[in-house]
């Protein structure tokens, strides 16, 4: 089994063009990854990338944007925590799959919508958790000082709690990133999955593993870069948390 | 609205529930799927984290786990599986849903015998305890509040994800909809597309409620709290 082995390997005699490949022991003639499968369609794969990485962006951003204003109002308004993190852990119990098919008939399919709709709900309870957690861990004596010092709601929010809950508010970004790009894969469903569109592609053409390995690897490798700028903007914006610790 | 009524149309013809393929047989594949591979998963994530919490190490370890396979989307595992020795079928589903299960089961458990105060466990010590009867008596019965939340959080994630089997064939609850998406959508496919995600959103909830009770009833009434306990690997069904 030649499993991630880099070189293109020369075509198993035995598997003739056309004929069905069988998929356990077909090993040389199906490699798990080919340079060659990479080089021939670069542009395709680049732009199933850009595409996965766009579509996460977009989700992620609007996510954030409707997170925080509900994370601060059940902050400001504790009677209504309870309801608003309910409601996004059920939304976040349905599986992607059943909010797709309820979303996508609705919406229409020719349009990437339907999946940035569903991504946006997964990554809210993720985000509006982390953020609540984030201002309610602010200690009560530095709020305090705050209000001594004359800050009012707003002021006090945007100068003091929010910074101070940066932590909590990041951690809630990377997870939230970091599930975002491998949930694009579902879109899949409806020809919309970025990468997954790969993943899902070479197992119907015969089974071609190097391109579902390579589409597995750039989600996987996405992630992972993404969640590692996110934590390089982390470290930069919260130097504090950083000097505690060491 | 107009593909809701639909749903609900489709969802009233008795036949769809009781045709071979129906609902009633998808449900069943469904569930057994999802059974195995919570079971597969505990087997591997409990006695894991159980035994890292005793030894009080490989905390780090257990939290990259569990970050790294967050990264994994599901449908890569289930694609890829199919492709080794596993062969087709229902194995190489369960053993996909069983990766995504474990990360909850051993975080939980992990982070279960952790919580227990120190306190505790020296005076469970002082009392002549050895490793293994603290174990058996005084650190599995503390943590079984957190096992308990461990396997609802797998459990509900195994039911959700395995609607994603359909997309290699693996039957479930999710072939309802990929038949409808291949009936097409104009061709009364919708109803059907929006039933399935009835149904699987229903189960998924229905199973998320009953183990909340399980939770809550092997929880002792003294270690009880209001708050919800979300361990760190969950993950939405992707």
């Amino acid at each position: 089994m030649s499993f991630l082995s880099g070189v293109p390997v020369p075509a198993w005699p035995l598997a003739a063009p056309g004929e069905l490949a069988a998929p356990a022991d077909d090993g040389p003639g199906n490699p798990w990854f080919s340079w060659r499968y990479v080089h021939d369609n670069a542009g395709e794969i680049l732009s199933a990338l850009q595409f996965h990485a766009g579509l996460t962006a977009r989700a992620v951003i609007i996510a954030l944007i409707v997170a925080l204003p509900l994370a601060v109002v059940s902050y400001w308004w504790r009677p209504l925590t309870g309801p608003i993190l309910a409601l996004s852990g059920v939304l976040y119990t349905i599986p992607s799959l059943a909010l797709l098919a309820l979303v996508a008939p609705a919406v229409g399919t020719t349009s990437d919508t339907s999946v940035l709709i569903a991504l946006v709900l997964y990554a809210l309870l993720v985000l509006t958790r982390n953020s609540l957690a984030g201002l309610t861990q602010v200690p009560a004596e530095v709020r305090d000082a705050a209000a001594g010092m004359g800050y009012g709601r707003l002021g006090r929010l945007w100068r003091i709690e929010l910074p101070l809950a940066l932590p909590g508010i990041l951690t809630g970004l990377r997870l939230a990133t970091v599930s975002t790009v491998a949930l694009v894969t579902v879109g899949s469903l409806i020809g919309k999955g970025g990468l997954g569109e790969m993943i899902l592609g070479g197992f119907r053409n015969n089974f071609y593993k190097a391109e579902i390995m390579t589409g597995t690897l750039l989600c996987v490798g996405l992630a992972l870069v993404l969640d590692l700028a996110l934590a390089g903007v982390g470290r930069l914006l919260t130097p504090w948390t950083r000097e505690r610790s060491s | 609205m107009n593909y809701f009524q639909e749903g609900f149309v489709w969802l009233n013809d008795p036949l769809n529930w009781t045709n071979p393929g129906g609902l009633f047989d998808r449900l069943q594949e469904h569930l057994l799927i999802s059974l195995w591979a919570v079971l597969l998963g505990c087997a591997i994530g409990w006695p894991l984290g159980i035994w890292l919490g005793h030894r009080g190490r490989g905390g780090g370890a257990v939290l990259t786990f569990a970050n790294l396979t967050l990264a994994i989307p599901t449908l890569a595992l289930l694609t890829i599986l199919p492709l080794t020795p596993l062969g087709f079928g229902q194995p190489p589903v369960v053993v996909a849903l069983a990766v995504f299960a474990v990360p909850p089961l051993l975080a939980n458990a992990y982070t279960g015998l952790r919580q227990i105060d120190p306190e505790t466990r020296e005076a469970a010590r002082g009392m002549g305890l050895s490793g293994g009867q603290l174990l058996r008596r005084v650190e599995l019965p503390l943590s079984v509040p957190y096992l308990a939340a461990g396997l609802r959080t797998a459990a509900v994630q195994v039911v959700a994800t395995a609607a994603l089997a359909a997309f290699v064939n693996g039957g479930g609850l999710g072939e309802i909809i990929s038949a409808g998406f291949g009936i097409g959508m104009s061709n009364g496919g919708g109803g059907q597309i929006v039933a399935g995600g009835i149904v699987v959103a229903l189960l998924a909830l229905l199973v998320e409620a009953v183990l909340a009770g399980v939770q809550r009833l092997v929880t002792p009434a003294a270690l009880r709290t209001d708050r919800h306990r979300r361990p760190t690997a969950a993950a939405p069904a992707g």
